[in-house]
């Protein structure tokens, strides 16, 4: 298809999906049909959400003037799993750290459009990304431990929030919600970087909780573990998400497809040139829809594996 | 099928080149150390000196009809100006590393770097007579009023620390600098500020550079001669008030070995005694660090 045809094919269109909004998540790596609606052309903000916990509008993040990723419009709801796809360079890391407004702390990043977190403006002239950040916790690609002991490292959070408490059962707590408390009761003062990849990735998701925060944005957490870990890390989120909402970034198609209760599909738009590569939203819904029934070709070229 | 196996000279040859370099340094440190300690027992063999009166005495008159030897006051002039120096340095140091480490813009940065390393490369003579004839008469005098003698070891002391805060800061900013950014976006993101995230995240997990800054700028204040020896004048004393004139260990070796003592005399010799305290003082100063070091390094990989 030329250039110009896709771009006048662009936004998304969503089923009306009053029935998919509780798909339990896709556990088999090949996802089960999931019975949809006629397609329509439907703007990619879901209205079937009725309590988002993000909206975007008009979302663009321009890195020193340049567009990354542009016109991302979307609500993310609460107590669910949504996931971000597509392949690398289309944005979808770089709207994640928008949430929780990661990006200021690059200084030539500009975010543009509205970000609502419950409604509130997060970017607004009165808004302390530092609140912000308390809020929304955030595990990243590669597991960041700090280099002190397991139990400083789940401490530290409460601590620069001046959380009062016990805290001794604030680390036991976050501990036991990330699933790690039997593994790393006895040797609580050992620095942890004596763990295994998947048990820091895991400490990590501790330390992110031990705030109370109630969205956890994951950056393709993952990505460094092995199988048997990321197991882990997904029946952690699952168990995770009566409490708290999750948006994941992940690269792996199958991941996505096992964990995700939404799936939102990021492309690289090359319209303008190869040095001019733009991230867009190209289609957001039920993950069971995304994997089955994609509305949009570039959707199901990718899904099915054709490119990317 | 593999070729004959070929003679690599060219490999040998570089080798041993490479080999001889390293090797230079460590033969002459020996070297110092050995020529060091020979004068040093041959002073200790002197009928006018003791061990014990070496290290116990509290006048160092060398040169008398009369001589004197007790290196406490030089002992303890080092150690006051030295202290004085890392007063200013330490704090200013690190503070300087912070603020190019995690506040200052690209365009502060640039323009700050160069000029702490112009600071550095100031020889160390001017910074000397920068101390004698501006620092102490007109800001230690008549700006501040603290009424000090025209030479004196507050002048050289402060001094000695404005030379060396290039060193820690740029030492101590390596170390903060080197602290993967992922550890600092780990802090970000749990609602660390950026003051908590540089002083309860990067300073701390690069706690072991920044001591080996605060070391070498100690090793470089203990060992600076110059600077005292314009500015903090040649009487060696046991008062603490850095307000009088003080004489460093470094400052008798440098002002005895340029005047016209006789090469074999106990004066001369005793030249050789105090590079070799001063030498011990370093290397405990280091051998102290590195330890320090061992013990609170945070592995971050």
């Amino acid at each position: 298809m030329s250039p110009d045809d896709r771009r006048s094919d662009t936004m998304v269109k969503t089923v009306p999906e009053a029935e998919n909004q509780h798909t339990p998540a896709v556990k088999a790596a090949v996802p089960t049909p999931v019975s949809v609606a006629a397609a329509g052309p439907h703007d990619v903000v879901d209205h079937a959400i009725a309590r988002p916990v993000f909206e975007t509008r008009d979302l663009a993040v321009l890195y020193g003037g340049k567009p990354a990723v542009l016109d991302v419009t979307m609500k993310i709801p609460e107590k669910e799993i949504t996931a971000f796809i597509g392949p690398s360079g289309c944005g979808k890391s770089t709207i994640l750290r928008c949430l929780d407004r990661m990006n200021d702390l690059i200084p030539s990043a500009r975010v543009e459009g509205e970000v609502l977190y419950h409604g509130h403006d997060l970017y607004g002239s009165g808004v302390d990304p530092v609140q912000v950040r308390k809020r929304i916790g955030m595990v990243f690609q590669k597991p960041n431990p700090f280099p002190k002991s397991i139990y400083e490292n789940i401490a530290f959070g409460p601590r620069v929030l001046g959380m009062k408490g016990n805290m001794d059962e604030i680390v036991e707590t976050a501990l036991r919600r990330a699933s790690l408390w039997d593994d790393v009761k006895d040797r609580l003062k050992d620095n942890a970087f004596g763990m295994s990849g998947g048990q820091q990735q895991r400490l990590c998701i501790a330390r992110a909780l031990a705030t109370g925060p109630d969205v956890l944005l994951m950056d393709e957490p993952c990505s460094a573990l092995d199988p048997i870990s990321t197991g882990r890390i997904e029946d952690l989120m699952h168990d995770l998400k009566s409490s708290v909402s999750i948006v994941i970034v992940t690269h792996n198609m199958q991941q996505a497809a096992r964990v995700s209760d939404r799936t939102a599909f990021f492309i690289v738009d090359l319209d303008g040139g190869e040095d001019r590569r733009i991230g867009r939203l190209v289609e957001y819904g039920p993950t069971g829809r995304i994997f089955t029934n994609p509305h949009d070709t570039r959707t199901e070229e990718y899904v099915t594996g054709k490119f990317g | 099928m593999l070729g004959v196996a070929r003679r690599h000279w060219g490999e040998k040859v570089i080798k041993a080149v490479l080999f001889l370099a390293a090797a230079t340094s460590v033969l002459i440190t020996v070297g110092i150390v050995l020529s060091l300690a020979g004068e040093t027992i041959q002073f200790f063999n002197d009928e006018a000196v003791t061990l014990k009166g070496f290290l116990t005495d509290a006048n160092w008159t060398p040169l008398f009809k009369d001589p004197e030897f007790g290196v406490r006051p030089l002992v303890q002039g080092t150690l006051v100006i030295t202290l004085i120096g890392m007063i200013v340095a330490v704090p200013l140091g690190i503070g300087t590393a912070i603020y190019l480490s995690e506040y200052a813009p690209h365009r502060v940065r640039a323009f700050v770097k160069p000029t702490l390393e112009l600071l550095a490369g100031v020889p160390t003579v001017v910074f000397g007579y920068f101390a004698l004839t501006f620092f102490t008469p007109t800001l230690l005098n008549n700006i501040l009023h603290l009424d000090v003698s025209v030479f004196n070891g507050l002048a050289g002391g402060i001094i000695v620390g404005v030379m060396i805060i290039p060193t820690v800061a740029s030492v101590a900013e390596d170390a903060m600098t080197a602290v993967p950014s992922s550890l600092r976006e780990g802090a970000y993101g749990l609602g660390a500020s950026k003051r908590q995230v540089s002083t309860r995240v990067v300073v701390p997990a690069a706690l072991s550079g920044v001591v080996a800054a605060v070391v070498l700028g100690a090793s470089r204040a203990v060992g600076e001669t110059m600077i005292v020896l314009i500015a903090a004048g040649q009487v060696p004393t046991t008062s603490l008030d850095p307000r009088n004139p003080m004489e460093t260990m470094t400052a008798f070796i440098g002002a005895t070995g340029k005047g016209d003592i006789p090469t074999g005399s106990t004066g001369y010799k005793a030249i050789f005694a105090v590079g070799f305290t001063l030498f011990i003082i370093t290397l405990l100063i280091n051998t102290v660090a590195i330890r320090f070091v061992r013990r609170f390094r945070q592995v971050y990989d």
